[in-house]
């Protein structure tokens, strides 16, 4: 659904992203993730067609993302733009009036799911919560193939990004829509993802799917004055006098004295941050 | 509409992906007679409309309870319960329970803690896994 080959986007004289390679297969949820500065709105701008790459390229369903949002494509920024001066019903008009297709039943539907935001409401008299639910009925009216969030449970309040993620994933459940969510808190996305993108200034870390990216990983936990097992990359160790605990991609064996399981998902994305901090120091 | 005969929660600090808690939670129904064969299991819209979980986990915890010849795909219609689980010999007032309720009385007796019960417990089963 969306391939990076070497993409890069400079600003000046400093890349914001840089190397960039993967694939996000159809119908997958991803969760975009890295601290902040990472590149994680830059790729989502460039994705939304809203800025050109500087160098490689930018695929969604096979064709190059065209100088303006793909038909197929919809994007809730993180300014959430909305026309403060419409209420919320003449918003969903707008959106009725810009786009070639449309659902308008899809977007009321979305929002009247949400907890409560009146259609006669000024935007401008929105919360921040409420802004977001409205900019996502506008992109979901969209009937998007591929739904680029940038950052959409940040202004949420627990409920409201409970039922947020409801209706993302019952849209995906109905819709089959492949989604590219960004956040820099893992754990609002770990029950809702099944594909990662991991960036730490400008560069990709990880991408792959979780439970397979998880299989390929261990936690060895053993003694320190042993030989450490044999790994195909060691991503972080850390000892103690005694004990020694690896993060290691590739593990055949596991030798005596050691045990070895499959790390979550939030472990192995704070190893890999780790990891890519301590090489930018060497 | 049919009754919903179960709701899935998720546990999201115990570890445990969250499709496996899905399948142990249908498996733990079907011990406890709560899920009998013929009962239809939420969709997935459904489960993904009560609780945020991505749908493609809930179409693989299904698909692995088909695997496991416990549920029964039928297109356009849903998934159903096709077996029973809790073996004879793994119920209430059968020899081996009593049996283990032997041997706990013993640890207990011999001044293991609850947690010492367990870990030996894990680390035995660990070895006839391996």
């Amino acid at each position: 659904m969306l391939t990076a080959s070497g993409l890069g986007r400079r600003f000046g004289q400093v890349w914001a992203l840089r190397d960039c390679s993967f694939t996000l297969p159809e119908g997958r949820v991803s969760a975009l993730v890295g601290p902040n500065g990472a590149g994680k709105s830059t790729l989502l701008w460039v994705a939304a067609g809203l800025l050109s790459p500087s160098e490689g390229s930018l695929r969604v369903s096979g064709e190059p993302v065209p100088g303006r949002i793909h038909p197929d494509v919809a994007f809730l920024a993180q300014s959430r733009p909305l026309y403060s001066d419409f209420t919320v019903a003449e918003t969903l008009r707008a959106g009725e009036k810009l786009n070639d297709r449309w659902s308008a039943e899809y977007a009321r539907e979305t929002l009247s799911l949400l907890s409560g935001v009146a259609p006669e409401r000024k935007v401008r008299h929105l919360s921040a919560g409420e802004r977001t639910q409205v900019a996502l009925a506008v992109a979901l009216g969209r009937l998007p193939k591929l739904l680029l969030l940038d950052e959409p449970l940040s202004d949420l309040d627990p409920l409201a990004r409970d039922e947020t993620l409801r209706i993302l994933m019952t849209d995906v459940a109905e819709r089959g829509t492949t989604v590219l969510v960004s956040s820099h808190l893992l754990t609002d996305l770990a029950p809702v993802c099944d594909h990662l993108i991991l960036l730490d200034r400008g560069r990709l870390q990880l991408a792959g799917e979780v439970e397979e990216t998880l299989q390929a990983h261990r936690v060895l936990v053993g003694p320190a004055a042993t030989a450490e097992p044999a790994t195909e990359r060691l991503i972080e160790s850390t000892r103690t006098g005694r004990q020694a605990v690896l993060l290691a991609r590739g593990v055949d064996a596991v030798p005596d004295g050691w045990t070895a399981t499959v790390p979550e998902l939030e472990q192995l994305v704070l190893s890999y941050l780790r990891a890519a901090r301590a090489s930018a120091r060497q | 509409m049919l009754p919903r005969v179960i709701e899935f929660r998720i546990d999201r600090r115990s570890g445990v992906s969250t499709y496996l808690q899905i399948v142990q939670q249908v498996k733990q129904a079907l011990r406890l007679g709560l899920l009998t064969p013929g009962d239809r299991l939420p969709t997935t819209r459904e489960v993904v409309e009560a609780i945020a979980v991505n749908p493609n986990t809930v179409n693989k915890a299904y698909r692995e309870l088909e695997h496991e010849g416990l549920a029964e795909g039928r297109r356009g219609v849903g998934t159903f319960i096709t077996a029973s689980l809790g073996s004879e010999a793994g119920g209430r007032e059968t020899p081996l329970r009593g049996e283990l309720a032997e041997w706990m009385d013993r640890a207990l007796g011999a001044g293991l803690g609850i947690e010492d019960i367990d870990a030996l417990y894990q680390d035995v089963r660990r070895d006839r896994q391996s």
